[in-house]
């Protein structure tokens, strides 16, 4: 099967025998980021009825099974429904600042995806700085939770999105660390060599031991970042109501929620990426058929997924001292150390290359 | 050093909690515990302990064991057992004797509490496992438990 995977340079000839260089060239980047948020804003939703479905799983329930088959057609419905409410506010909301939130939170969510090699060359942006640029992107999405719990005007609204604030800033820390024990080993930040450089070994296997450790920080670091539980102190439903969503409604609401689950798969699209081997399959098996890159990177995405709700029905959710023990007590000093010992290893050239 | 004993500890004890979750997880096919009611209306069958309202029993001859004591009527704290009795002369020993006319039970205002049943002293009424109580007139949640012409079981007061 002969498919072109670089959609970028595939749109843009196609639109260059139509326009001029320049409408072209903007004309491409619209078209892929429509396509980009369609098929996202889809899989967000069905991310959400795959958390419902496994919440039931963990619970010996049965989870969603009315609408459509096994209930496949339950999200789009509660989509639907979000579309038509009407979209009430506080009364002395800051009417700005309050409108504004939401579109932060799910614009920077949307934009680190456009970084990411789905498969050979199926990349819309193929930065050199690619790493850089994920934790910079995933960093905006906290202002646009400080901005709703602030222009509320309410305080549990306001308690949450200040958490919130404490939390991201901490485990950023954590998340850009172990990602940076990584590029130790990959000596490039573009998320294209990277994964070409996993061709020896997928990088978890390259870094044994220092790898290992790193990936464990990262995704206790990443579940922080994406205010999931045990670290939902953001919206935890029990103490704060709905946290710094609590006066949203409607699809300003449905924004937030969607951003929530796209930033799951976006952190275990990162780590895919950068410790899985991203579309590579295992001991390249399906090497020839690059297209098939899109299902191993979909599966290894979907697993880690399967992990974070794993964690999710699993663990108590944590105080915030607890939360700050752990990463400025813990994860970070062990981090630093684990730069080190990755340093070393590198120097010594004591990864495994297969 | 405690500080790398803690970490240790805390991994093996998240490990723990998710392998716990894990085997739920993975066993849940063979006991999910959730009843789809309305579609499985004729199968489902409610748990022995389950309070779906109070109920006498007869047995074939039309005989109950309630001697009419009203140790019920005197447990229930909200009135909702009432019995009518009246003194009758027994056809086979010929002497009056205490008998239930009428043991009334208003299921609208039974709060499930459980006490008539266990201060009966001869077990003459019993949970019934039926949960679908609802009734579109309120005079049909009272009941009367004993069936008509029905008398007292011989032996039962021996």
């Amino acid at each position: 099967m002969n498919i072109t995977l670089s959609i970028t340079t595939t749109i843009y000839e196609f639109l260059l025998e139509y326009m001029s260089e320049g409408a072209a060239n903007i004309g491409a980047m619209i078209t892929i980021a429509l396509i980009y948020l369609a098929i996202f804003a889809v899989a967000g939703l069905y991310l959400v009825l795959l958390e419902r479905k496994i919440a039931a799983w963990f619970q010996l329930r049965l989870g969603p099974n009315r609408v459509g088959p096994w209930g496949l057609l339950q999200t789009m419905a509660d989509a639907l429904k979000l579309v038509s409410k009407e979209l009430t506010g506080t009364v002395k909301a800051d009417k700005f600042l309050y409108n504004l939130a939401p579109y932060f939170v799910i614009v920077s969510s949307l934009m680190a995806l456009a970084v990411f090699p789905f498969t050979k060359e199926f990349q819309a942006f193929d930065i050199n700085i690619g790493i850089f640029f994920l934790i910079a992107i995933s960093s905006i999405g906290v202002i646009g939770i400080l901005l709703g719990g602030w222009a509320s005007n309410n305080k549990f609204a306001l308690i949450g999105a200040m958490r919130s604030g404490v939390q991201t800033i901490s485990y950023e820390l954590s998340v850009g660390l172990s990602l940076i024990t990584m590029v130790l080993i990959t000596g490039s930040l573009q998320l294209s060599e990277i994964v070409e450089i996993q061709k020896n070994g997928w990088l978890i296997v390259q870094g044994h031991i220092p790898a290992i450790i790193a990936f464990m920080i990262y995704m206790i670091a990443g579940t922080a970042e994406t205010n999931r539980a045990p670290f939902d102190m953001v919206e935890a439903e029990s103490e704060l109501g709905a946290g710094f969503h609590t006066e949203y409604s409607g699809m300003k609401f449905a924004y937030f929620f969607l951003a929530e689950f796209i930033n799951m798969f976006i952190i275990a699209a990162i780590a895919t990426t950068v410790f899985f081997g991203g579309w590579l399959s295992p001991f390249g098996i399906t090497e020839s058929i690059p297209w098939l890159g899109v299902f191993w990177f979909m599966g290894k995405t979907l697993l880690i997924v399967f992990l974070m709700m794993w964690f999710r029905w699993t663990f108590p959710r944590l105080r915030v001292d607890q939360l700050l023990t752990l990463e400025w007590k813990y994860l970070l000093p062990l981090n630093l150390l684990n730069i080190v010992l990755m340093a070393i290893i590198v120097w010594l050239n004591l990864t495994i290359q297969l | 050093m405690s500080y790398f004993g803690d970490i240790y500890k805390g991994i093996k004890t998240l490990l723990t909690g998710m392998s716990v979750t894990g085997k739920v997880f993975l066993n849940n096919r063979s006991n999910s515990i959730t009843q789809q009611y309305p579609d499985n209306r004729e199968t489902l069958k409610m748990f022995d302990r389950f309070r779906g309202e109070v109920v006498m029993p007869h047995n074939d001859k039309n005989e109950h064991s309630c001697t009419g004591c009203q140790k019920c009527e005197i447990a229930c704290p909200n009135g909702t057992i009432e019995i009518i009795w009246d003194r009758q002369i027994d056809p086979e020993t010929g002497k009056k004797k205490k008998m239930i006319d009428q043991h009334i039970y208003h299921l609208g205002m039974c709060t499930m509490c459980g006490l008539c049943i266990e201060a009966c002293p001869t077990d003459a009424i019993l949970w019934a496992q039926n949960y679908e109580n609802s009734v579109y007139d309120r005079s049909a949640l009272t009941k009367v438990l004993n069936q008509p012409g029905s008398k007292l079981m011989p032996g039962v007061e021996d």
